[in-house]
């Protein structure tokens, strides 16, 4: 079980590095998606059930799709 | 997007989303989860729905006048839930000495307003997170 933690902790960093370097934005909006998507993992491993329903529903779901309304009226590339 | 899959699949899905999502609310004083996890829920399937029909199928179940009317009076129902409590001579939001029946412990009809609140802000999260999807992407 630690192992499983550690491995999704990494993830989790590695997620949050790679949403910063991306310069394609709806990349690292994916990116960003799949960091909540872990997350939502992790809470769910530190008892708290609904914390990761929330953190799915809005940080997974809802956020992203807000966040790509947003990208599709701007451009698409970072500078 | 027109994609025919899309459309099968997510007429198919949208009714246990909302099911799942009302469950979640109804039972937001019993187990994990709540008014905004199961508004939340609410709010992604209707979004899930203009994604799929476009903006205009979507503007037809929910119009933006429901919608506004939904949120200000949920958050009304919770403000004056709470007054019940003042005018029967307690403090804002008492619960069980102001005369809202407790029930037995375990059962959705119990915990006073608990539920009706929960229900409450349920129904504005998911109001408003469909409010606003609907004001980003509309054309101006």
């Amino acid at each position: 079980m630690i192992v499983f933690n550690v491995l999704l902790i990494v993830l989790l960093i590695v997620c949050a590095i790679a949403v910063e370097r991306t310069k394609d934005l709806l990349s690292a909006l994916i990116i960003f998606g799949a960091y909540s998507a872990i997350m939502a993992l992790l809470w769910l491993l530190l008892n708290a059930p609904d914390i990761a329903m929330t953190e799915a529903a809005v940080g997974a779901g809802v956020t992203t799709i807000l966040f790509v309304g947003v990208l599709s009226k701007t451009r698409r590339n970072e500078d | 997007m027109d994609d025919l899959i899309v459309k099968v699949i997510s007429k198919i899905i949208i009714p246990f989303m909302q099911v799942f999502g009302i469950f979640v609310i109804m039972h937001g004083h019993l187990s994990p989860g709540g008014g905004f996890a199961g508004g939340s829920i609410l709010g992604a399937s209707l979004i899930l729905l203009t994604l799929a029909f476009g903006l205009k199928e979507a503007k037809r179940k929910m119009p933006h006048t429901i919608s506004k009317i939904v949120e200000t009076g949920a958050i009304l129902l919770i403000v004056s839930l709470g007054l019940f409590g003042i005018l029967s001579g307690y403090n804002f939001l008492t619960n069980g000495e102001a005369g809202f029946h407790l029930g037995r412990t375990g059962e959705i009809i119990s915990a006073g307003f608990i539920p009706i609140a929960t229900l409450a802000i349920g129904l504005k999260v998911g109001s408003t997170l469909i409010t606003l999807f609907h004001t980003i992407i509309e054309e101006d």
